[in-house]
């Protein structure tokens, strides 16, 4: 789960990583009244979207006009940004074309900036360890950076038994270049973020650019950071920090009832049971010369409702014109799954072509209950004749 | 011969009271694995399923000599369980359990590693081999006792490829479903190397997904290994748009090499057969086989 830079700043502030001062602002006259509360030099204006290149995006509509992040001397100035940022659509490289509506800014002191480092904490699949990654090439994208220049990434590996260890931290600073007091500013933000980072659960905390001001201070620039959706059960706090507005509707509604989805761009929708089974149901589709409209597993457990809401999200996206499912019954009886297609048509009013592939457990029973439903289901004997089935359907359909 | 598993392995269920203990347990007794008892804390020394039930694993394997243990403990207390397996001197762990925290498991690999115990997992379907023993939530039927060891990331591609390979009048030597989590216990270099060794392994099909690099770790340690043995491999996940996480926590493209086309081409590399759709293992792997 994702949260904004502002929410995450506030975060990382109360486990002591130095931060700008700043406010989250809804409306143009609290976006001037925080920057009067400021009373800085300069005041950054910033819209908060759960997507990167913010600074180097532009609104919708206005692809020649300035960016999502803004430098502002007066409170005018800073009304005048947050008038042509607030209810506008921010697009960036990670929001693709539809772009994402701002509703809330932070409104920013600025700083005098000396040098821009690159920072972050995740958990490395290959070690199974948490692992802190620094560079001096900060303010750049990190993957570009590893590609032109991996020799300026250094990483630290934490032993999870000792906890971090700040000659760790020193060490990274070295390397970063830091000098004199910088280190032990240097060892403070990765403690810092350490503590978040284990508390709360996190699954990634990236700073980009931390930088070093003029003074020899240290300040988190951006901050942003991510939660195991697996642990929300235990930081009720971090769930409240969820916002509905940034995720897709439909990922949403699948989310209820237990289900993995995630919207595509194609026209025949997929139901699978299993993850690498419905990635799989996805390629071979395409192999057949169409675009899946989704990923869909509906898991070892499905029951008749969840096999319901999913065809619910389904048969509800406009772009769907076919339906492909996919079920290789294990635990999941081939017949309790037939049973709930079956009335999951009925009470969706399934408009669309749809190819039914069961295998597995009781799956006699099931192709029968199919068979017997007076549905114009087409039954598929196997993966590749199920895709090569509704690719046909659909354009047949089509034409 | 098989690897890992076989008709001795003593088996006990941690969770073993509750609905999935309960049932997953009366299947593998059907199937024939050798279970022996069950873990649930307050109910030691209860009878369930005709089976002693014990309040802490050590107990259990004090009692029962358990060689493996299969853990059906809700997420919350799953990386618990596995802890509690390790100390007990568990030697297989099998953890089925799918949603545990992931610092959790970060907690769970460092007791790995100072132990001699081997875990499968988490959010796996388990290990087979058929005829002989079955920890898991596969479907036994689908299998038939044979020499194709079947390796993967994921539960209904694992049944699918078990499905092709039985369709072609093969069968399975072992089948390992290693589970689709970032941090777990065994990966594809851990149960490859075991069966590249293994005498009853002839042929060997590997099913991988987008997301990390431990396909290509697998693919190099074939290389390496010189086998003569053929693999044939597939990678789901060519449709996936990098940064959106399909399903498992752990399939999701965070960098160049995860793509599934970075993954195929090091599959060829090796010299793996790679299956040019998820419906041809079976197929490829007969034409390998000739």
């Amino acid at each position: 789960m994702n949260i904004h830079e502002y929410q995450a700043k506030a975060l990382l502030r109360s486990y002591g990583m130095p931060v700008p001062e700043g406010h989250a602002a809804t409306t143009a006259d609290e976006a001037t009244t925080a920057a009067e509360a400021l009373g800085a030099p300069v005041t950054v204006v910033k819209a908060q979207i759960h997507a990167g290149g913010r600074g180097a995006g532009h609104f919708a509509g206005k692809p020649e006009g300035k960016g999502g992040v803004r430098l502002a001397r007066t409170p005018a100035e800073v009304a005048q940004a947050a008038h042509a940022m607030l209810g506008e659509v921010l697009v960036t490289k990670q929001t693709g074309p539809a772009g994402r509506l701002v509703r809330t800014l932070y409104v920013e002191s600025g700083c005098d900036i000396a040098r821009e480092l690159y920072f972050s904490m995740l958990v490395d699949r290959v070690t199974g360890r948490v692992v802190i990654v620094a560079s001096p090439d900060g303010g750049m994208e990190i993957e570009d950076v590893a590609a032109r220049t991996p020799e300026r990434i250094f990483k630290e590996y934490i032993d999870p038994a000792m906890g971090l260890c700040d000659y760790q931290s020193r060490a990274l600073a070295v390397r970063l270049g830091l000098k004199g007091r910088e280190i032990r500013a240097f060892q403070n933000v990765v403690r810092a973020a350490y503590t978040a980072f284990t508390s709360l659960d996190a699954a990634i905390v990236e700073i980009n650019p931390l930088v070093v001001t003029g003074s020899g201070d240290l300040l988190a620039l951006d901050a942003k950071m991510s939660f195991d959706e697996n642990a929300l059960y235990r930081h009720p706090e971090i769930a409240k920090l969820r916002d509905v507005h940034e995720e897709d509707p439909r990922e949403r509604e699948a989310a209820e009832y237990g289900l993995a989805y995630v919207g595509l761009d194609g026209n025949i929708g997929c139901m699978v049971n299993g993850a690498g089974l419905a990635m799989a149901t996805m390629d071979i589709i395409k192999m057949e010369g169409e675009e899946p409209a989704n990923f869909l597993d509906v898991g070892g457990g499905a029951t008749k409702e969840r096999v319901a809401a999913a065809f619910r999200i389904l048969i509800g996206d406009p772009k769907v014109r076919g339906i492909l499912v996919n079920i290789f019954g294990g635990i999941m009886r081939c017949d309790v799954i037939a049973e709930a297609i079956i009335a999951a048509s009925h009470e969706t009013g399934l408009n669309v072509p749809l190819v039914v592939r069961l295998a597995g457990t009781n799956v006699d029973r099931g192709k029968a209950l199919l068979a017997e439903s007076g549905l114009t289901i087409i039954p598929a004997d196997d993966l590749g004749d199920a895709a090569r089935k509704i690719v046909a359907a659909v354009r047949n359909a089509g034409a | 011969m098989s690897i890992l598993v076989n008709k001795s392995t003593k088996v006990i269920t941690q969770g073993f009271t509750g609905a999935q203990g309960t049932f997953h347990t009366e299947q593998a007794l059907a199937y024939g694995t050798h279970m022996v008892g069950g873990v649930t804390p307050g109910k030691g020394g209860s009878v369930h399923l005709g089976l002693p039930v014990f309040d802490t694993v050590a107990q259990a394997r004090a009692a029962t000599g358990a060689d493996a243990s299969v853990i059906y403990v809700p997420p919350a207390g799953a990386a618990d369980a596995i802890l509690e397996a390790i100390a007990a001197g568990i030697g297989l762990i099998v953890c089925i359990t799918e949603g545990i925290p992931v610092q959790d498991m970060v907690r769970v690999r460092a007791a790995l590693e100072q132990s001699a115990s081997l875990l499968i997992g988490p959010n796996c379907p388990g290990i087979i081999t058929p005829d002989e023993c079955k920890i898991g939530i596969m479907p036994g039927p689908i299998h038939r006792r044979g020499h194709v060891g079947i390796v993967s990331r994921s539960g209904t591609l694992t049944y699918e490829a078990v499905a092709q390979t039985t369709a072609i009048g093969q069968g399975q030597s072992t089948c390992v479903g290693i589970g689709g989590d970032p941090v777990k216990g065994m990966d594809f270099t851990d149960v490859l190397a075991r069966m590249i060794e293994d005498p009853d392994t002839h042929s060997i099909v590997m099913i991988g997904e987008i997301g990390g690099t431990s396909e290509i770790d697998g693919a190099e340690l074939i290389r390496a290994s010189g086998t003569h043995k053929p693999v044939v491999g597939f990678i789901a996940g060519a449709t996936a748009p990098p940064g959106r996480r399909m399903g498992h926590a752990g399939a999701v493209i965070t960098g160049g090499h995860e793509t599934a086309g970075a993954k195929i081409e090091a599959l060829r590399a090796a010299g793996i057969h790679v299956a040019p759709s998820p419906a041809e293992l079976g197929t490829t792997l007969a034409r390998v086989l000739g």
